[in-house]
């Protein structure tokens, strides 16, 4: 016997649920946003569309591309020509052939212009996207990386002058205060406990904070409805500090980078995730 | 042709468990841009998900469902080694197609 | 006998001296070369996007002071020091009045745009209270950097002088904490004098839902 079921809109309505567990925090105000974030991730098992993403990134990374046609195959992320599991978690690293410090995203620049023979410009294109109709390839290459670091302790070091140089820089920026607003990293970011609005904010001057922060980026961000990077979380924080616009994979981008992944050293590291 | 689906299916029990994640748009066509114009209707219209030839679901959907939908369900029988198609059409006719093996 | 002594005595003061003053040079020329450093790499980082040009990276002596203090407390002298400065920077209403319309201090209290190179240069600028404070009984959505607002007038009085604190501290908040986190919402032209007297309104008009 034939069986059939109709479901207008009810399967679905998982969506409608999600949106009141999230919502339910927020109307209570008080009660924490992060439950109600962990209760939604937890029913998003193997839901979260930065595998989307994913597996997008994995067929770029394999696909002969410009003037060169070549893969990225043979681009060394810092452990190897081609070896792309674990990588992440010793990003920022001196790289010798560039001769300076690069994170990922600088580092995949890199390798679309001195394997695939892109010029810098178009290599650096589009690298935030916005809508299936301006995809972002940088975000894919990313998500796929960062996917091959997952459960990684981070391992970030430190043994190269220009590495201990970029840290250094990279802390003294975090507490750079300027802009209109005077705000610098540490304006939100040096405290315990405190929130803008009722989004929770992490003390990225402790080595906690920096763990579970660092940790968790990339993460397809529901509000955006995008993967979001790394060097797009810093573009967006300085844009809300009413500072000019950072450059992409600009050395204080790289810098900045370098001193948040190295203090979240010993965490395993838990990307692509999912955020608000 | 649109992007591909991730499907996941897995036998739990005497059931097979599908999970789904469609790379889609779903734009409402309520929203307007920063012109004030409305952003035209774009989302999944129908979902069909089949096993041995059989539907083992057939959806309806409209503006409510969210960007990158994630579908999660579950039909009596199936066994490992099989195969569970999910296809969708949105209002452009725009269609796809995706298979998985149970495991 | 003796005057040997003292020219030793004399000799090692000098030479100590020297040998700490050298010190604290090349200790102080340390620091200002990496902050060269840093601010060198922050300039050719950024480019200019909208109504942010790259001046906004330049620092005044607040700022400077302020971010080798970090997050601690500033020391007593170098705080005093900062108050002093900003004090100076406050421009009070020329007629007096600290006062103007809850309602509108309201709207600026919630306004979380204004200033950033996404916005409109002649759109709407708000203070972002919320971002930071507790302020009203039914707004939920509030932040926790700063401490809570709610009932400031009913708590604090609705004197004069308490309005003028509160006028000095959204104008220049420097002025009364240095090292704050809050902007200067006054001297850095974020906010108009009447928009300030809207939210002075918002805290101290006894019928505003601040102080219900």
């Amino acid at each position: 016997m034939k069986q059939r079921s109709r479901n207008r809109l009810r399967r679905p309505a998982l969506v409608a649920a999600l949106a009141t567990l999230v919502a339910a925090p927020f109307a209570l105000g008080q009660t924490s946003t992060e439950e109600g974030i962990a209760k939604y991730r937890e029913a998003l098992q193997g839901g979260n569309p930065a595998e989307l993403w994913e597996a997008r990134g994995e067929d770029l990374w394999k696909a002969p591309a410009g003037p060169s046609k070549v893969s990225l195959e043979k681009c060394d992320l810092g452990l190897g020509p081609g070896v792309v599991k674990g990588a992440y978690a010793h990003l920022p690293r001196y790289f010798a052939d560039a001769d300076r410090v690069m994170d990922l995203e600088s580092r995949l620049v890199w390798c679309r212009v001195k394997l695939q023979g892109m010029s810098e410009a178009d290599a650096k294109k589009n690298p935030f996207g916005n809508g299936s109709e301006h995809k972002s390839d940088l975000e894919a290459l990313v998500a796929y990386v960062t996917s091959e670091s997952r459960g990684v302790k981070m391992n970030v070091p430190l043994s190269h002058p220009k590495e201990r140089e970029m840290y250094a820089v990279g802390e003294k920026m975090f507490y750079y205060r300027g802009g209109t607003h005077d705000f610098a990293c540490a304006t939100c970011h040096g405290e315990d406990g405190k929130r803008i609005r009722l989004q929770d904010l992490p003390n990225l001057t402790t080595i906690e904070g920096a763990q579970k922060a660092y940790t968790t980026w990339p993460a397809y961000r529901v509000s955006q409805g995008e993967v979001r990077t790394f060097q797009w979380r810093l573009n967006d924080c300085f844009r809300q500090q009413r500072f000019p616009e950072l450059v992409y994979g600009s050395d204080a981008s790289i810098a900045l980078t370098m001193y948040l992944a190295r203090n979240a050293n010993g965490a395993p590291y838990d990307g692509p995730a999912i955020k608000r | 042709m649109a992007d591909p689906m991730k499907i996941r299916a897995n036998l739990v029990g005497d059931s097979t468990e599908v999970k789904v994640l469609m790379a889609h748009e779903m734009e409402t066509g309520q929203r307007k841009d920063a012109q004030g114009k409305t952003i035209p209707a774009w989302h999944i219209t129908n979902v069909t998900a089949t096993h041995n030839g059989k539907t083992v679901l057939s959806a309806q959907w409209g503006p409510a469902v969210a960007k990158n939908p994630f579908l999660s369900f579950k039909f009596k029988g199936g066994a490992k080694g099989e195969k569970v198609q999910v296809s969708w059409i949105d209002n452009r006719g725009d269609k796809r197609t995706d298979e998985a093996t149970i495991a | 006998m003796r005057r040997l002594r003292w020219a030793v005595l004399s000799a090692t003061v000098v030479a100590a001296a020297v040998l700490l003053g050298g010190c604290a040079a090349t200790t102080s020329g340390k620091q200002d070369d990496a902050m060269a450093k840093t601010v060198a790499m922050l300039k050719s980082s950024f480019h200019e996007r909208g109504q942010a040009k790259l001046d906004r990276l330049d620092q005044d002596e607040t700022q400077r002071l302020c971010t080798d203090v970090g997050t601690k407390t500033p020391p007593k002298e170098l705080a005093q020091k900062i108050e002093q400065i900003n004090l100076a920077l406050i421009n009070w209403p020329a007629d007096g009045k600290y006062l103007g319309d809850w309602k509108n201090g309201e709207k600026i209290a919630q306004e979380g745009r204004g200033m950033q190179y996404s916005d409109d240069p002649k759109g709407a600028v708000g203070a972002n209270c919320y971002a930071c404070h507790q302020l009203t009984k039914e707004e939920v959505s509030f932040g926790t950097i700063g401490p809570s607002l709610y009932n400031f007038g009913k708590l604090r009085g609705y004197g004069p002088d308490m309005q003028k604190y509160a006028y000095g501290k959204v104008y220049d908040a420097e002025a009364y904490n240095a090292c704050t986190n809050m902007p200067r919402f006054g001297h850095k032209g974020i906010l108009t004098e009447q928009q300030i007297r809207d939210v002075m309104a918002l805290l101290f008009d006894p019928a505003s839902p601040v102080n219900q």
